[in-house]
């Protein structure tokens, strides 16, 4: 998917994670904070790469604040901002498809 | 992915706690407070901006989280609003176990949902049946359609009221004597009791009235509801220690199940346990003592 503008999805609650999808310079890059950094960092940052790869979304700027989310919500939050960023959230969704 | 097993229509549904389908610091460990089932909500919790981001978090909660025993039904929107088909397709992609129809006022809304669900299911290759359906009796419109809402739909396992907008259309508040919705209750009860289908009362929305939602429970156990609706966790106890039954009934129910059952094999249809005349009448009523003694842990037999 081609992020088209600018998408924001998620909370900064904790057990939440706010993802911000950009229009981005040719391929991804990823800014990523988070409250369980030094222990999650890295399992949090494949999870938002493998969700993106499965979107197909390979050109992006990717700003994602943590607070201790579940993959399951890393993954719901980074494919809400980029459907929406689409324009594509609200309907006719792919469930068991690309969003799986 | 967490596969969940078929729906069972009558299960035990003694408390049915509302989730906020958007927070997932709520509904992750939903599971641990005990309660039998759990409503996600796609409606009233969710702001009008964040439905989308709702069905994304809800779709991968049920995909991923193993909510064991305890039932997943999700509130999806009002039938007046752009967002219910939507709903409908990701409860039945995700496998929810039922759905409950918000401010349903007629047999021809239940068969809305229920045409949108069969075609959801045939798209996502679900068993055709399989998702259960609820409805919740808002206006006054709906309670006085309930009988025709009830038995609306072979898929419908219950019937719920909703107090806080039916008793502002009726112009009152709560009472401590439930006078409020006296009429209501009773006819929603009379109507899902007709139709063979549960029936469920609403929240009690003042945690710290803790006195008045005793009485509440107490009434509506006593009017005949299957169950409440809850808004939190500390509610659950208090209802199942309600709903249990006392030692002297579970002995009984075993007898009346057993002796029901040996004489049947007799070819006896009417006889006496401890005295009292007992026929076939008494076997569901025992039954449901027996399963109400199991969940709240004071039964192990395999009677049921």
């Amino acid at each position: 998917m081609k992020i088209l503008k600018p998408a924001v999805a998620g909370t900064l609650e904790s057990s939440d994670v706010q993802v911000t999808v950009e229009p981005g310079n040719g391929k991804i890059e990823l800014e990523l904070s988070s409250s369980v950094m030094n222990q999650y960092g890295r399992q949090i940052k494949e999870k938002v790469l493998e969700t993106l790869d499965r979107l197909e979304v390979n050109d992006a700027r990717v700003t994602v604040v943590d607070k201790g989310a579940l993959d399951c919500t890393i993954a719901a939050r980074v494919e809400c901002a980029v459907f929406r960023s689409c324009d594509a959230s609200a309907k006719n969704l792919p469930w068991g498809g690309v969003i799986r | 992915m967490i596969p969940r097993p078929k729906p069972e229509r009558f299960r035990l549904r003694r408390t049915m706690m509302f989730m906020n389908a958007q927070k997932p610091g709520l509904f992750k460990d939903a599971y641990i407070y005990g309660c039998d089932s759990i409503m996600l909500d796609l409606e009233d919790a969710v702001a009008e901006n964040q439905k989308d981001a709702a069905r994304f978090s809800l779709y991968h909660a049920l995909k991923t989280i193993d909510y064991g025993d305890t039932e997943v039904i999700v509130r999806i929107n009002g039938l007046d609003t752009p967002h219910w088909q939507e709903d409908i397709r990701v409860c039945v992609a995700a496998g929810a176990d039922g759905i409950r129809i918000a401010k349903c006022e007629s047999a021809e809304d239940v068969r809305t949902v229920e045409k949108a669900t069969e075609e959801a299911e045939k798209e996502f290759g679900v068993e055709v049946g399989r998702t259960l359906l609820m409805a919740a009796l808002e206006s006054p419109k709906g309670i006085i359609n309930a009988y025709e809402i009830c038995s609306a739909s072979p898929r419908m396992f219950g019937v719920a009221i909703s107090g806080g907008d039916f008793r502002k259309c009726m112009q009152t508040v709560p009472q401590p004597d439930g006078v409020d919705m006296l009429y209501a209750r009773g006819q929603m009860l009379v109507a899902a009791r007709a139709a063979g289908i549960q029936c469920f009362d609403t929240v009690f929305t003042n945690l710290d009235d803790e006195e008045g939602f005793q009485a509440e429970v107490l009434q509506n156990k006593a009017m005949g509801f299957d169950g409440k609706s809850l808004i939190n966790p500390k509610q659950i106890r208090f209802v199942h220690e309600v709903y249990a039954p006392t030692e002297k009934e579970v002995i009984q129910a075993e007898k009346i199940v057993r002796a029901v059952r040996e004489n049947a094999d007799k070819g006896l249809g009417v006889f006496t346990v401890d005295g009292k005349m007992i026929d076939i009448a008494f076997l569901p009523s025992a039954e449901r003592t027996l399963r109400l003694a199991r969940a709240y842990g004071m039964y192990e037999g395999d009677l049921v």
